[in-house]
């Protein structure tokens, strides 16, 4: 698709949506949005740049393969899910680092809870990409 | 294989000194154990497993279960030994001997456990790694179909035992062997009796291979012979055996177990015992030999009497020792010329006496000579048949005729090869020669053994049959004496005219074994079979799938729907419904717009004949749905679904180009089955929403969400806490169906792709 109005607009956007997808991870645990959320956002992202700038523009502003981030989500979960396993409590327990916290507030709240959203985010959106661009690859 | 035996140094590599090392360590170990079993003691260690479900990993130690375990380690130690020298140099023996290794702890496990879902693992790992040293020689089509044989039929044969342990379990509670062992009749007088034992006898003939699943074992010969030797005479088909003897105390002592067994039993030992004497390759003798030995076991488990499991705990040491050692003979005889044909082998005694002698040992053991063991295991035999509550004619006459016949094949194994004239073996490069040490050693201990044990049974009593026989009927005084010389009695006649028999069948075997060859064409091949009964399983599967999967997506909508559909729509039918009163009270302007809104969407998908409009006419239901998602204060999934709704309109929009137009008007019939389904599910599914929501909900988990994911998880948003937090390792699961299923349509459409290129 050859739109100067869509490519140079598509570029703007990219941008936007990507940081609003991290903003939609980061917020998630106490406001709506979350990996899931934010995982099909930063997909849409990269699917409208597709559309505007063709897959191979795509792929290569992703760098790597949608497969593999996918995968990677995967074993972010996973070793989210089972390092409780090895400071002693069942597995996919939620581990939590604090940081600063006094009294009321909780501070600067680190924890494999985080991680595992992040290992959702990036399963959702390499999922979807994967099978966006094949598809339009095919096509 | 005997190509690589030219390296005499390979031999001393971890592939070869590390597994002959484990199970003499094992071995050591175990007999630690013999002086308290010996006094009568049952030892029980376990360590928590599943505790929910009251299953520990649980072992026991008694004189079954220890007998066992010193049998595996102790024939390992000569396997191994035998097996480090016979592959030395091949390229693959490192994994051999890893495969072997792990077979004969998955064997340990088996015999020791005391719980009978640990014993179910390990007789499946048992069949699993015994599918991959049957199908060791994997470049050969033989090996892998014979490999895949055994894992099918002792696979199937595992999984009815499997069923048949839940049902024990459910009957009673328990998977600890040793708590059943404590209940006495509670199986016996259970309604499930007969399923139970069914489904646990499937299990123990597959392993043991009686007929008619006898097939597999002949086969499974394609392995090479240390693995014949260990799994296919002394330990992995003795699993059936070992299965009949531990579950003795629950299962038997009724006619139905009585006559099962013995039918069975002794069919298949005078059976094999035939077949045996008519093969020329003496491996293929020898597994038929096997197919014997565990018939008689079978027969002689079958009866409660003290005769009869003396009889079974001895001959199964007996056969253990000679058949392994037998095994391990005709290995050296093979390796040295290069072929195990009956009929050109002759005179090797003057270049391998050595080998001629441990042959010979365990072949009079085998043919019942006094002063073997062998002997007192026949003795034994025949007083356990002739008291036999089943009928002692047809227990002691198979076990006449198969003892006859074994008589003769251990001359056609242990005596044609070494003696006589020099035979046709084939040329080789290398001389004849005797079997190097670490081969030999094996064979020739377990000959001596077999002697040992006939001029002083008492050890062997006290140890193993007297412990054996107390696991098995729970009083260790009902196991009889083992004696080389009991008196002059029927037995003793019987021995004298077996040995008569033998002699005779031996002198007339060539025309003995022409007759077997032309009766055998008119028998039923079961190996034929098992072949056909492949293919028909693969036709069906075609069928079926063909039905299932012809390719169109509306079919497969229209499976799932009406399937949905009659399933629910009948349990509407059976159970009523009751949804309660339904009113329109609390619908404001806003509901009615947006409900409008997606009706309209709706309908225009349902309508239109154009794919654009009906994409458009979804995507207008999707975003009514979202909004009410929002009206009713589920943000989050508000906005996944806005989010997919708008990925699927990508999707489409891409896939468009590619689908054909939409035919104008689809056959009458289908609209309205179409109309018929959809109409219906919409129904069912509003009413059981309306039914659903006019009851109270339970809101006991809502409150506990409330309550604890602050506290307890620090997120405010309950929705996302319960994903990432309380429920994690169901959205684990649910990430891993999406990478999965992205990668399996990445896959296909690749496929496609270069399909079309081509």
């Amino acid at each position: 698709m050859n739109s100067l109005i869509l490519t140079t607009a598509t570029r703007l956007i990219v941008a936007i949506l990507l940081l609003f997808s991290m903003f939609m991870l980061l917020r998630g645990h106490n406001e709506p949005g979350g990996g899931f959320i934010g995982g099909l956002i930063g997909a849409t992202g990269f699917v409208m740049y597709a559309i505007a700038c063709g897959t191979s523009e795509a792929r290569a502003a992703l760098r790597v393969r949608p497969q593999q981030i996918a995968a990677a989500g995967l074993g972010v979960a996973a070793l989210a899910g089972l390092s409780s396993g090895l400071l002693g409590d069942p597995i996919f327990t939620g581990e939590w680092l604090m940081i600063g916290a006094s009294g009321d507030s909780k501070g600067l709240a680190l924890s494999t809870v985080l991680l595992f959203d992040i290992g959702v985010y990036l399963v959702v959106m390499g999922g979807i990409l994967t099978l966006v661009f094949a598809l339009e690859e095919e096509i | 294989m005997a190509d690589h035996s030219e390296h005499p140094a390979s031999f001393w590599t971890a592939a070869s000194l590390l597994p002959p090392l484990i199970a003499a360590a094992l071995f050591a170990v175990f007999t630690t154990f013999l002086p308290a079993v010996a006094a009568g003691e049952t030892l029980r260690y376990a360590w928590g497993w599943i505790p929910a479900l009251g299953v520990d990993f649980s072992f026991v130690i008694d004189g079954l279960s220890l007998t066992f375990s010193l049998l595996i380690s102790g024939i390992g130690i000569a396997v191994m030994l035998f097996s480090g020298r016979y592959l030395a140099g091949h390229p693959q023996h490192g994994r051999f001997s890893l495969y072997l290794v792990s077979f004969m702890l998955a064997m340990l496990g088996l015999v020791l456990a005391d719980n009978l879902l640990v014993l179910f693992v390990f007789w499946e790992l048992t069949t699993i790694t015994s599918f991959l040293l049957i199908g060791f020689s994997h470049g050969s089509e033989v090996s892998r179909r014979a490999a895949l044989q055994a894992l099918l039929v002792t696979g199937a044969g595992g999984l009815a035992m499997l069923a048949g342990f839940l049902l024990i379990g459910a009957e009673t509670g328990t998977f600890e062997l040793s708590a059943l062992r404590e209940m006495g009749d509670v199986l016996r007088d259970s309604p499930l009796y007969i399923p139970i034992l069914i489904l646990v006898l499937c299990g123990a003939f597959t392993k043991s291979a009686q007929f008619p699943f006898h097939f597999w074992l002949p086969n499974a010969m394609a392995a090479p012979t240390p693995v014949s030797a260990f799994l296919h005479s002394a330990t992995m088909v003795k699993g059936g055996v070992y299965l009949l003897a531990r579950m003795h105390p629950n299962l038997a002592g009724t006619n139905t177990w009585l006559w099962t067994l013995v039918i069975f039993g002794a069919f298949t030992t005078v059976f094999a015992s035939i077949v045996a004497l008519r093969q020329n390759d003496l491996k293929q003798t020898l597994a038929y030999t096997t197919l014997m030995a565990l018939g008689a076991l079978v027969l002689f488990l079958a009866a409660p009497g003290g005769y009869a499991v003396t009889a079974a705990a001895t001959f199964l040491v007996v056969h253990s020792l000679y058949k392994a050692a037998l095994f391990l003979t005709i290995g050296c005889v093979d390796h040295a010329t290069g072929t195990r044909d009956a009929r050109r082998l002759g005179g090797l005694a003057r270049r391998m006496p050595l080998t001629a002698l441990a042959g010979g040992l365990a072949a009079l053991s085998m043919a019942g000579m006094v002063p073997f063991i062998g002997f007192i295991g026949k003795e034994l035999l025949y007083k356990g048949g002739l008291e036999s509550p089943a009928s002692p004619i047809i227990v002691t006459g198979a076990i006449f005729a198969a003892s006859a016949l074994m008589f003769a094949v251990a001359g056609v194994v242990a005596l044609r090869p070494f003696w006589g004239s020099d035979g046709k073996m084939p040329l080789l490069d290398r001389p004849i020669r005797e079997a190097p040490l670490p081969m030999l050693a094996g064979p020739l201990v377990l000959g001596v053994l077999g002697l040992y044990f006939g001029l002083s049974p008492h050890g062997l009593q006290v140890h193993v049959t007297d412990p054996i026989v107390g696991a098995i009927l729970g009083d260790p005084d009902m196991a009889k004496e083992l004696y080389l010389w009991a008196g002059f009695n029927l037995a003793l006649i019987l021995s004298i005219l077996t040995f008569a028999t033998g002699v005779a069948i031996y002198v007339f075997q060539d025309r003995i074994r022409e007759r077997i060859v032309a009766a055998e064409s008119r028998l039923m091949n079961f190996d034929a079979l098992w072949d056909r009964l492949l293919a028909a399983i693969g036709t069906g599967a075609r069928v079926v799938t063909d039905l299932l999967q012809p390719g169109i997506a509306s079919r497969y909508l229209m499976a799932v729907f009406t399937t949905i559909t009659l399933l629910i729509g009948s349990a509407i039918l059976i159970r009523g419904l009751d949804i309660g009163t339904v009113g329109l009270s609390g619908v404001d302007g806003v509901h009615v717009v947006v409900f409008g809104l997606t009706i309209a969407g709706t309908l225009l998908a349902v309508v239109t004949n154009s794919r654009i409009a009906a994409i458009t006419g979804l995507g207008v239901t999707g975003t009514g749905v979202a909004l009410v998602f929002i009206m009713f204060g589920a943000p989050d999934v508000a906005i996944t679904q806005i989010l997919v709704e708008m990925l699927i309109v990508v999707l489409f929009s891409v896939a468009a180009l590619k689908l054909p137009t939409l035919p104008q008007r689809l056959p009458f019939f289908h609209r309205r089955a179409h109309a018929a389904v959809s109409i219906a599910l919409g129904a069912i599914v509003a009413g059981v929403v309306i039914a659903v929501t006019s009851v109270p909900l339970d809101l006991r988990l809502t409150e506990f969400f409330e309550a604890n994911s602050y506290p307890e998880a620090h997120g405010r948003n309950i929705v996302n806490v319960i994903l990432v937090d309380f429920r994690a390792f169901d959205t684990f699961g649910e990430i891993s169906v999406v990478a999965i299923a992205a990668i399996s349509a990445y896959a296909l459409l690749r496929q496609r792709k270069t399909k079309g290129s081509q």
